[in-house]
């Protein structure tokens, strides 16, 4: 799956000590010009500097100069004023933005297969080195978090303008970044897992930012536990993989994959995989960690809890792609659980007050269906769905930041109404992102959403069903985001008297102007009529066979009108009952109960984690510290000490004071030694 | 016939003296039983044929350390005398222990065990070890001049150090 | 007649038994220390004797050596007795008793 570019003779002298010499088994060398497209021609073809020279030399900035800001303003950041430390930090990923573009110029053309580049030897015998495997998937991955990271650090100028941590923040930020392309850009599971553990390192730091106030370090503690839990079920993976293929890196394992597993150990590892990618992904049972998650800035919400991080799992899916083509069990397993994460998130999406909390149980719900399509092996679909729902859900976050802002702090949808008039780009922003996420043509959502819904339905069997679930689901979804934003944007205004709701600055609108534009052209690369995603990214799947869609009109249009129909229905639903005044859609909710009141507290599942696993936890852990600990433990030492102690009393009387004594003693000695002597011992 | 007559005469006065040094109330009584072992002790030297020895015996011990046990014991001790009682317990029990298990152990091993106290031992000629002047010398000189120049630094260390001791008591009363 | 070696040896043993006795059953420091030479008296009779028995000079050279170091040893012992015992009543190494535990 990667590849080595070949210099012709007349460049070797050119080659730098970042190549990584003969790691790869079986290399397929591309042609000397390193891609037949156009642009890459023009970038690299006229001059000597060619394409794998480029890779080679830069693509490690890509990781560094975040992480370099990262460092930059860990140090100094105390020194620079205002929000210079926010540009720097943005300037540093939209440079890594810039990077991935150029780099990533002959796979647009589709057909080049990547390369691998090695940084340094770090634990060769395993296959764990610092690598870099740019592949187009990798370079898809890459181009989306540095993009829409790069926007989101501009709102952030704006959204923590005024805190005093505020270059705190952005050290953060950046190193947040450096650590998702760490995750995304490894070439074995070991850096991939480096990454994979900092992403949560960061998460940690960023949802914990305001640490003065009680919920945020809770939740961040929460997040970084139940992420643990998935991780070891990731490691066993990582070390099943091992056992078996004798490396880590993905050259060793998947092109072998077929000949190397048994079915029984892919589906054990696929299963376990699975596991750490419900906790980064947040599907069940390990989701409980996302809405908590809303405690930290906004940003931080749509960057690392819809965007990027929580993408991992499913990125690591499509990655280890060669290994579930060896187990249909576990791939089923997969996209059951994202359908049924699917409809159970967006059943309790619908009756949240929080603007953000119904955000991230829409996440939850969105990564569900990404489950869905990679468990389906539709993995174009799903990182197709992966892409359009960073811009739309990063649009969504940063437009609820936006109103948060200018409500002072307030999140209560109950309290908000009528925004449309004081925020005008931002509800005008919203909106498309609703309609996209909504699944409404010929915005992205559309497209992405029903790529994968259509391949489950091609699928067949067990994914027919699935694919009714999810198609419930998506009439929820567009039920629940079209409520949202109804509440907060049209009827009458519910506001306190003390908020005094305004547009915000250029600088967090820009973004959203940005992101909005995406989330309308976004799903046009890769429409049944001109699949270019899926040519982008085929050289990545190629050792594994891509479910599609049905093919044929009629199938598109049966299958879409139906999606459509579900969008429309919720869009309208939402629309007509919470456009009523306030007692009118509060009666609405009513006929509802008691499944109201059960969706509202998320089917109480936190409850029940804590009286089944929690509480049982702390209790042991009770026992041990005070009963094992105390008693035994500290028993066992203090009683050594007191034994001591009553020798020495016991040995006491022996110190007379008295010469004499002593030298009574000192002869009786003498007399044994020398009777010992004469008796002949040694 | 004249070392065995020797060594019987000395003998008992030798042990007489010691018993007189152990048992005596008037230290100067032990002071006068030590001189009696001391002189014994020295004649016994001659016997053996140790001349240098017996004669620094007689000059340095007899001489010059008891000479100044009796200064010591006039300045210090001549009118104390201890009672007979003894105030630590078990103290006598002890050594009464101590004494007969060494004499038990003695005779048993003189008698029963065939145990050569100077395994060594050859027999004697007339004078084949002739403790004279030169005799001694030429070791002490050679052999163990080492040892012999530390015992020099140790008495003139002893000798200062005396002074010390004796000196600091005088210049605070 | 000459006189076998173990009689000085037994003379020799029955000196330092004295000795001994002598200083774990006195209480005044002088005797205690006379009992020492006695010790040291008698010590010097077995390395005569059996320099005599072996040929060799070297045990009157030892005899030498722990004179001369005897010698010492009494000077600086008896200053010490001086320096203690000097303004008590009574001469008893029975009072010299703090060092207890």
């Amino acid at each position: 799956m990667s590849c080595e570019v070949d210099d012709a003779p007349h460049h070797q002298p050119r080659i730098v000590p970042l190549r990584s010499g003969g790691t790869d088994a079986g290399e397929r060398s591309e042609g000397v010009e390193g891609g037949r497209s156009l642009l890459a021609l023009a970038a690299f073809g006229q001059s000597p500097f060619r394409w794998g020279d480029f890779v080679t030399e830069f693509l490690w900035l890509v990781i560094a100069l975040p992480l370099s800001g990262a460092l930059v303003l860990h140090f100094f950041g105390r020194y620079l004023k205002g929000p210079l430390s926010g540009w720097l930090a943005s300037a540093a990923v939209a440079a890594s933005f810039v990077i991935g573009v150029v780099a990533a110029l002959p796979f647009f053309e589709g057909g080049e297969h990547g390369v691998t580049v090695l940084l340094w030897e770090w634990m060769p015998a395993i296959g764990a080195n610092l690598e870099l495997h740019w592949d187009p998937l990798a370079a898809l991955m890459t181009l989306v978090v540095t993009g829409v990271g790069s926007l989101i650090h501009i709102f952030a100028i704006g959204y923590i303008h005024g805190d005093d941590r505020f270059s705190r923040f952005f050290t953060y930020l950046n190193l947040f970044v450096a650590s998702m392309l760490t995750l995304v850009l490894a070439g074995n599971y070991a850096m991939l897992f480096l990454g994979w553990e900092l992403v949560g390192l960061c998460s940690y730091l960023l949802i914990g930012f305001w640490f003065t106030k009680p919920a945020p370090p809770a939740a961040a503690k929460k997040a970084f536990i139940v992420n643990r839990i998935g991780d070891f079920g990731f490691m066993i993976a990582l070390m099943l993989v091992f056992t078996a293929f004798g490396t880590l890196s993905y050259a060793g394992v998947f092109e072998r994959a077929g000949e190397q597993l048994t079915s029984g150990t892919a589906t054990a590892i696929g299963l376990l995989i699975l596991v750490g990618a419900a906790g980064k992904s947040a599907q069940i049972p390990l989701y409980v960690w996302l809405p908590d998650a809303m405690e930290g800035p906004t940003p931080v919400s749509a960057l690392i809890h819809a965007a990027t991080m929580v993408t991992a799992g499913v990125y690591v899916i499509a990655r280890s792609a060669a290994i579930y083509e060896l187990t249909p069990l576990a791939s089923t397993v997969v996209a059951t659980i994202g359908a049924i994460t699917a409809l159970w998130a967006a059943s309790i999406a619908i009756a949240q007050r929080d603007i953000k909390r119904v955000l991230a149980y829409s996440t939850i719900s969105q990564l569900g269906y990404m489950f869905l399509a990679v468990g389906a092996t539709a993995y174009v679909a799903g990182i197709f769905h992966l892409m359009t729902h960073a811009f739309f859900k990063a649009l969504l976050f940063l437009g609820a930041g936006s109103v948060i802002h200018a409500m002072g702090d307030e999140q209560d949808m109950h309290k908000m109404g009528g925004l449309r008039r004081k925020m005008p780009i931002t509800a005008a922003t919203m909106g498309v992102a609703t309609l996209a996420i909504a699944g409404l043509p010929p915005l992205a959502g559309f497209w992405s959403k029903d790529e994968v819904l259509a391949s489950s339905f091609a699928r067949g069997g067990w994914f027919s069903f699935l694919w009714i679930i999810g198609l419930i689901t998506a009439l929820l979804t567009a039920f629940y985001m079209s409520r949202q934003w109804v509440l907060v944007f049209l009827g009458e205004p519910r506001w306190e008297e003390s908020a005094h709701p305004h547009e915000s600055p250029r600088v967090m609108t820009v973004p959203l102007i940005v992101l909005a534009t995406l989330s309308v052209v976004g799903g046009l690369v890769n429409t049944p009529f001109r699949t270019s995603l899926e040519h982008f990214l085929e050289p990545s799947f190629e050792l594994v066979s891509l479910q599609h869609p049905d093919e044929g009109w009629l199938m598109f249009a049966l299958l879409a009108g139906l999606s459509v129909l579900a969008g429309l229905v919720g869009v309208g639903v939402g629309l007509l009952t919470y456009r009523r005044p306030l007692e009118r859609w509060r009666g609405f909710e009513e006929t509802f109960e008691p499944l109201w009141g059960i969706w509202e507290e998320a089917y109480r599942v936190d409850d029940m984690y804590g009286r089944v696993l929690v509480a049982p936890g702390k209790r042991v852990a009770e026992v041990g510290a005070f009963d094992v600990d105390v008693r035994l433990i500290d028993g066992a030492v203090d009683g050594i000490g007191r034994l001591v102690r009553s020798l020495g009393q016991w040995a006491r009387p022996l110190q007379t004071g008295f010469v004499r004594n002593y030298g009574v003693l000192f002869l009786g000695g003498t007399l044994i030694v020398v009777i010992w002597l004469v008796a002949g011992g040694a | 016939m004249v070392e065995g007559i020797l060594f019987v005469v000395m003998g008992i006065s030798a042990l007489a003296g010691a018993v007189t040094v152990v048992v005596a109330r008037n230290p100067i009584y032990s002071a006068m039983g030590l001189l009696g072992t001391l002189f014994s002790v020295a004649v016994l030297y001659v016997v053996q044929l140790a001349h240098l020895v017996a004669a620094v015996q007689i000059i340095v011990y007899a001489g010059a350390v008891m000479t100044l046990f009796l200064f010591v014991i006039m300045m210090v001790g001549v009118d104390k005398e201890e009672t007979r009682k003894e105030e630590l317990p078990l103290q006598r029990v002890m050594v009464g222990a101590l004494a007969a298990v060494v004499i038990v152990a003695a005779g048993v091993i003189t008698v029963v065990g065939d145990f050569d106290w100077v395994p060594a031992a050859t027999t004697i000629t007339g004078d084949s070890i002739n403790g004279t002047v030169q005799a001694i010398a030429e070791p002490l000189f050679t052999d163990w001049v080492l040892a012999f120049e530390a015992t020099a630094l140790l008495l003139t260390i002893a000798a200062a150090g005396a002074i010390v001791l004796a000196q600091f008591k005088r210049q605070r009363s | 007649m000459i006189v076998p070696v173990d009689w000085y040896m037994a003379l020799a043993a029955a000196l330092f038994l004295i000795g001994a006795l002598g200083m774990l059953l006195r209480r005044n420091a002088l005797v205690m220390f006379m009992c020492i030479e006695l010790m040291l008296n008698a010590v010097n009779l077995t390395l005569i004797s059996a320099g005599r028995a072996m040929n060799d000079i070297n045990g009157q050279v030892a005899v030498f050596f722990i004179l001369v170091v005897a010698a010492a040893e009494v000077v600086v012992g008896l200053a010490i007795i001086v320096a203690i015992f000097r303004r008590r009543t009574s001469a008893s190494v029975d009072e010299l008793s703090e060092l207890r535990g």
